[in-house]
């Protein structure tokens, strides 16, 4: 195995009996990420020395006894964590030159424990999208198959993990944007509860949905990191004051006698024949561990797209307002008066699906539509999150498919943004519910793309998601395929 | 038609985005689109629902007002596009 293979126990272990340094393991990862970067596009940004100094300073802990788990491990974020002196771009032009001042909370935890940062991940441009292809610096490959997107907007955090540049990555998610590309790259990827995770310090797009959460190679390395960024922020007056549990030690409790929910709707006509398949695998394999199933109904699936159309994009409207080209980022050269500064220097920065959806979420703002269109949905979502609520009343967690389908060709969805956006309808409904998710590599299409299943907990039910993840990833082997990259 | 061509450019200036001819031709027939999907809500009776703002319900978030350390005035004013002395420089405001 080379290094850069490694999950984080793996390489932590080595760490701990000194077979390896923090400084070699980091040069591996960053002669990798120069390998692969040219057909895989993962990073906006190589922080090469950088990583090389947390790296030394690693080392130093780990002589004097002090290895933490993350200690030493080679890490890389999505470039919408602000990074105090690392260039953070959100993917768009209008911060393209944009160096924070500080770190976010889940960045400061992290150098706390001796992570070595590699870089900053590509994305759609300000996590707007379902396929790493709105980003100004350009598109993702799947390192599957680089023909096709690795999923979006963690496309880079996933792709990445697959292609051995990093040996975990953080993304977030808003709408899927965490487990879809989890599910397309082959990777462990989780949405916890919303308030489980600060959000201060990640660049916002949809305040009420966004959450922080891993991607992995296993569940084991998810659960770690996950415990790692987890807990409460004064800073961010969203996050939740509950303990944070201890996520590794419960994870080989099993699912003997655990009930799981099948919601109907999630099994409809347009699902992918092999998704299906793989789904249904998933859960043959569950029952002969002994887990239960139940069929439930989650009567107002049809209507979560609409409803996160309108609530999102509202939000970003709002949270976007702020790139105003007065105290960071671009301001357009051209301009006279303040007005007109304002409307250039955004005309100039923001790509075309941002552009979108604030036009989108401005209107359902907007007078004689606000009660319409935002009120409505947000009446809806009510409804939604009642569905979730009642369907835990009988079960402990869900399964369904993360992806209607595996990972699509790229430029096939660019054209057709409602197209695009009903590639998360599986996802979308557990964000609007504020409740939490996981994808685990599930199956391998024909074309050798991978294919992920879901896992939906209760409300900061984390540990039951991923000891249900971890019992199927013990009984499979779908972890331990990998990208011929 | 859900929305015109006006109605776009209007939302537009309030966004304060600049389209070009071209952006707003798109965005009218692809707002047009997504707006008909939308409507797909309508169906659904929400009378006497309560909206969700968050899905974790919250009360205000008070603390102590006590002063903290800041970025400072350095740091704030790193990224500005253009400054003079301590402050912001922009355009003419009044003409």
């Amino acid at each position: 195995m080379e290094l850069f293979e490694l999950t984080i126990h793996e390489l932590h272990e080595k760490l701990k009996r000194k077979e390896v340094s923090s400084v070699e393991a980091a040069r591996a990862v960053l002669a990798r990420i120069e390998a692969v970067e040219p057909q895989v596009h993962a990073f906006i940004t190589v922080t090469a020395k950088e990583a090389l100094q947390d790296a030394a300073a690693a080392d130093k802990r780990i002589a004097a006894g002090d290895v933490d788990l993350l200690t030493g491990i080679p890490i890389a974020l999505k470039d919408i964590f602000l990074t105090r002196g690392v260039r953070t771009t959100c993917a768009s032009r209008i911060l393209e030159n944009f160096i924070p001042p500080y770190d976010g909370t889940c960045v400061a935890k992290l150098r706390e424990r001796g992570m070595v940062l590699v870089g900053k991940l590509n994305q759609d441009e300000f996590a707007m999208g379902s396929s790493t292809e709105s980003s100004h610096f350009g598109v993702t490959r799947n390192p599957w198959h680089t023909d096709y997107i690795p999923g979006g907007s963690s496309g880079g955090s996933a792709a990445a993990i697959a292609a051995q540049q990093a040996t975990a990555t953080l993304g977030t998610d808003t709408g899927g944007s965490i487990r879809q590309p989890a599910s397309h790259c082959g990777c462990v990827g989780l949405k916890p509860t919303y308030g489980r995770v600060s959000r201060y310090g990640v660049i916002a797009y949809a305040s009420s949905l966004d959450q922080v959460g891993p991607v992995t190679r296993d569940v084991t390395d998810c659960a770690i990191l996950l415990e790692a960024v987890a807990g409460y922020d004064p800073k961010d007056s969203t996050s939740v004051n509950l303990p944070v549990p201890d996520y590794v030690r419960g994870l080989a409790n099993g699912v003997k006698g655990l009930k799981i929910g099948l919601p109907k709707e999630y099994f409809i006509a347009g699902l992918d024949p092999e998704v299906k398949k793989a789904v249904e695998a998933a859960i043959a394999t569950y029952r002969s561990l002994g887990a239960e199933f139940v069929e439930i109904s989650l009567p107002h699936t049809d209507y979560a797209v609409a409803t996160y159309y309108l609530i999102a994009t509202a939000e970003a409207s709002s949270n976007l307002a702020r790139y105003d080209g007065v105290r960071y980022g671009h301001r357009s050269a051209e301009a006279k008066g303040l007005v007109e500064m304002y409307a250039k220097t955004r005309a100039e920065g923001f790509g075309m699906e941002v552009k979108r959806r604030i036009m989108l979420g401005t209107y359902a703002l907007s007078s004689g539509y606000y009660d319409a269109y935002y009120i409505k949905a947000q009446k809806v979502r009510t409804l939604i999150m009642h569905d979730f609520l009642k369907a835990f009343e009988q079960v402990d967690l869900l399964l369904t498919p993360v992806a209607p389908t595996p990972a699509f060709k790229i430029g096939e969805k660019t054209s057709d943004p409602l197209q695009m956006y009903l590639s998360d309808i599986f996802t979308i409904p557990v964000n609007l519910a504020g409740t939490c998710g996981i994808s685990v590599p599930a199956g391998i299409s024909q074309q050798g793309l991978p294919i992920g299943m879901q896992l939906i907990g209760k409300p900061f039910g984390e540990e039951t998601i991923l000891r249900a993840a971890y019992a199927f990833e013990q009984a499979t082997e779908w972890h331990r395929q990998k990208a011929k990259i | 038609m859900k929305i015109t061509r006006q109605e776009v450019e209007h939302v537009a200036r309030l966004a304060r985005l600049e389209l070009t001819e071209q952006e707003a031709d798109t965005f009218t027939g692809q707002l047009d689109a997504i707006l008909a999907y939308v409507d797909t809500l309508k169906e659904l009776n929400t009378d006497g629902i309560i909206p969700t703002a968050h899905a974790v319900p919250m009360e205000n978030a008070f603390r102590e007002d006590e002063v903290q350390p800041s970025i400072g005035v350095e740091n704030a004013l790193a990224n500005a596009p253009a400054r003079a002395e301590s402050f912001f420089r922009v355009p003419k405001v009044i003409e």
